[in-house]
């Protein structure tokens, strides 16, 4: 059974790297535009973990974050935020949210592999 | 340009426009922060992503409008027509860096740098947005967040033990955090000892599930250097507490006298004074114990002191036992020399064997069995040394299957499993052409293209999967594909245009895909560069014949093919069966021998007149060996008939007597017999004489083709 990833971002491209990337390694993935889309997608699917932009419309990265935390059903989901070095406090807002853990922008595909395995195992 | 780029560009070219239409909109509503939020998003996604794909420049000047921008965001400064403006300018910068990007077509980097300083002109006097201070969690009880860890020189592949006290918050399962995965990375870095500390677990109708009341302490051996483990809390540094202490460095050049007894480990561990710890040991019992019975330290300060004893006791036996198994390069033809005289001493112990047994000598008899013993022994030693595992040759076709595969337009990957079967050198040096050409044909006839596969329902990625191991003598490599399998009709109809069978020939399926074997045979539609030419199968038969190995394919239409190569051990010395025709000895390698069966000389002779005889119901293929190697004899009244099995077909030898099994060592022929058909070498027997090995492929030939002999 191979573990299912939601890719959240309002860039196309960055998404299409994120899924290429993880199902190039066995995962499943699915793709979400902003937090509204997400949280619609979580409802109807099952996802092992959650790697989400910050900066989208409709929903924010933290606003996402904090919704699944407040959820019953999601509340232990892994989350990992997209940031860029010039991020900081957004980092930081973030972790006080309850995400998991970080990737800074730009990365490459092994580097997102090695947080996804430190964060749900291969 | 790879596809993310090409979207990449596409996206940017749609942000664009975004950027324009809302920098427009802001022109006329210049407090509207929904529309100042989209137009900062817009940069940011157009920075962040450039940096993503390679577009450094594009990134950089982004960068630079963004970080303007962003002080209107903050209400730092106002949205003014001159800022509008600026950023428009911007905004077709940006989009002239994009069509060079896609055409390759240089623009002035002059025009960009004005833009940059005409918005640092218009952002000066406005202080850049302070940081604000990154929220501080509460502190948990007994929990101080962070890493302690001593500062060092990051030293790389030198040994270090580190004693790792990881001590998370309550609620660090809150933030989707699985400890245990941490826990396995660590194990993953080098020889490690976890040990739980769970005397914080409160009783059960107090517990809360959700929180996590354990600590680990783990002891760490490892090559990799302070900072890769580090690495592995930085996600948690601020939700736990971890302590990193090296306790041992340079493990390398260490010895059992450094072996630290308890007492001095838990004095090192801050766990007791070293005066009370003297005042225990002259109680002459288990340290462990006393300290506890008198209450100095609790049971699981003990329980940890001693996971480190052992621990540490541990990496020293790894060591020791790395250091024992380094390795010395010898030539393989001294081995060879080694492999040659073992031979000769195993044919000198038949002989011994075979004179105590005539002597009838107990003496004698228990010096031949002693002497065997040891033969057996130095001979699976001397074999065992010119072994070496499969898996190299294994990881030298990823490469073919991945760049095969590429050119094609399949998609496959190659799985392995075995890798650490080991086979006598020579033979892996002789498996590499078969098994290449055999992967190559599963690329490109087995395995279809992504969207036929669709079709059938499979999945668009085909496997082949390459798995050897040992069984008996042999050691059998198996390829299989999950591509369409072998098409019986086509194979057949092949057979027939080719003349290598008659068009009513009705065939087993075995002996149907035995045809592929046979010279000139291929049933591609087209000639590719890949395979395809019909000359092939028949050498990779021939070669693995060589190697005294046989071949065989299952395959189901549809579903795939495996091809099952089983190949001797070591090419030095084999079982045989020992038989006689007429004065003569004969060797058969055991591995081909099917059973042993008695007739009639007259059912012999009738068997003779027809090639062929019938054994329970069956009909097989004969063949004198009396005839095949012209012996005049007096023939016995009974005939022993010795049935092998090759590719299928059984094939009945027709001999005097069967002496027995035989441990064979094989000595090659010299030039003058090479062209001798039907043998492929010889070997000496315990008496001195000499006998003849069969080649068992070849004898199978002549009955197909019949050719005199």
């Amino acid at each position: 059974m191979s573990k299912t990833i939601m890719t959240v971002d309002d860039s196309a491209s960055v998404r299409q790297m994120v899924n290429f990337t993880l199902s190039g390694a066995g995962y499943g993935v699915i793709e979400a535009e902003h937090g509204k889309d997400a949280l619609a997608k979580l409802k109807a699917a099952t996802v092992n973990m959650i790697i989400t932009d910050l900066n989208m419309p409709e929903m924010d990265g933290i606003e996402l974050v904090r919704a699944v935390r407040n959820d019953p059903a999601l509340k232990f989901m892994p989350i990992v935020l997209l940031t860029t070095e010039s991020q900081d406090t957004k980092k930081q807002e973030g972790k006080q949210a309850g995400a998991t853990g970080w990737i800074v922008k730009p990365f490459k595909p092994e580097q997102l592999l090695g947080v996804v395995k430190k964060i749900i195992g291969s | 340009m790879d596809p993310h780029q090409t979207a990449y560009l596409e996206e940017a070219k749609e942000l664009l426009v975004e950027l324009e239409t809302s920098l427009l909109e802001l022109e006329d509503t210049p407090d509207d922060q929904e529309l100042i939020g989209r137009v900062f998003r817009a940069l940011h996604t157009i920075k962040g992503s450039g940096a993503m794909f390679g577009f450094d420049r594009i990134a950089e000047f982004t960068h630079q409008v963004e970080t303007a921008f962003d002080l209107v965001r903050s209400g730092k400064i106002p949205v003014t027509s001159e800022m509008i403006n600026l950023t428009l300018r911007a905004r077709d910068e940006i989009k002239a860096m994009l069509e060079e990007a896609e055409t390759g077509e240089t623009t002035d980097p002059g025009s960009a740098e004005e833009i940059i300083n005409a918005f640092i002109a218009l952002t000066t006097g406005a202080a850049p947005p302070a940081p604000e201070p990154p929220p501080q969690l509460p502190p948990a009880e007994n929990v101080r967040p962070g890493i302690i860890a001593p500062d060092r020189p990051e030293i790389k592949g030198r040994l270090t033990t580190f004693r790792i006290l990881f001590k998370p918050r309550r609620e660090i399962l809150q933030t989707g955090t699985n400890p245990i995965l941490l826990l396995d990375e660590l194990n993953a870095l080098g020889e490690c000892t976890i040990i739980v500390n769970n005397e914080k677990i409160p009783s059960l109708h107090t517990i809360d599930t959700e929180q996590c009341y354990v600590s680990w302490e783990i002891l760490l051996t490892t090559d990799q250097g302070i900072n890769s483990v580090r690495d592995v809390f930085i996600f948690v540094e601020d939700l736990s507490e971890i302590v990193i202490e090296v306790l041992e460095e340079d493990l390398d050049s260490l010895d059992d006298s450094q072996q630290k007894r308890l007492g001095e480990i838990l004095i090192e561990r801050r766990e007791i004074s070293a005066e009370a710890l003297t005042a225990c040991l002259d109680k002459q019992k288990r340290i462990g114990e006393v300290l506890i019975g008198e209450k100095l330290i609790s049971n699981q300060a003990v329980a940890n002191a001693l996971a480190q004893q052992q621990h540490s006791s541990r990496v020293l036996k790894k060591q020791k036992e790395l250091a024992e198994t380094s390795t010395i390069r010898v030539e393989a033809n001294r081995l060879d020399k080694l492999v040659n005289l073992v031979g000769e001493l195993v044919t000198l112990q038949a002989r011994l064997g075979q004179k105590a047994f005539r002597e009838n000598d107990p003496d004698l008899i228990s010096i031949s069995e002693e002497a065997d013993r040891l033969t057996s022994a130095l001979r699976n030693n001397a074999m065992s040394i010119r072994m070496l595992p499969i898996g190299k040759t294994f990881s030298k076709f990823r490469r073919l299957v991945r760049d095969l595969s590429k050119n094609l337009g399949k998609e496959i990957i190659l799985t392995t499993e075995g890798e650490e079967t080991e086979l006598d050198k020579t033979v892996i040096d002789k498996l590499n052409d078969p098994l290449v050409h055999l992967i190559r044909n599963c690329i490109d006839h087995g395995i279809e293209l992504p969207e036929e596969r669709m079709h059938a329902g499979k999945a668009g990625q085909g496997t082949i999967h390459l798995k050897a191991f040992h069984s008996g003598a042999n050691v059998f490599l198996q390829i299989t594909d999950d591509g369409k399998g072998l098409d019986c009709k086509a194979i057949h109809a092949k057979g027939v245009e080719k003349g290598i069978i008659q068009a009513d020939t009705v065939l087993a399926e075995k002996e149907l895909f035995a045809l592929i074997f046979a010279p000139g045979f291929s049933t591609a539609k087209t000639v590719s560069d890949v395979s395809g030419r019909g000359v092939g199968m028949d050498v990779v038969k021939k070669n693995i014949d060589a190697l005294r190995g046989t071949i065989e394919i299952e395959s189901r239409q549809g579903s795939g093919t495996t091809v099952t190569l089983k190949l001797p051990l070591t090419l030095a010395i084999i079982d045989g069966l020992l038989v006689q025709i007429g004065k003569g000895f004969f060797v058969i390698p055991l591995s081909a021998v099917e059973e042993c069966l008695e007739v009639t000389r007259t059912e012999a002779n009738q068997a003779l007149e027809r090639s062929m005889l019938s054994s329970r119901g069956e009909i097989l293929s004969y063949i004198s060996l009396r005839r095949l190697f012209s012996c005049h004899d007096t023939p016995p009244p009974l005939e022993k008939i010795v049935v092998i099995e090759e590719n299928g077909h059984r094939i009945g030898l027709g001999l005097d007597s069967v002496i027995g099994q035989h441990q064979t060592v094989i000595k090659g022929l010299s030039k003058v017999y090479q062209n001798v058909k039907g043998l492929s070498g010889a070997t000496i027997l315990g008496d001195g004489t000499m006998a003849l090995i069969l080649d068992i492929p070849q004898l199978a030939q002549c009955v197909k083709s019949e050719p005199p002999l």
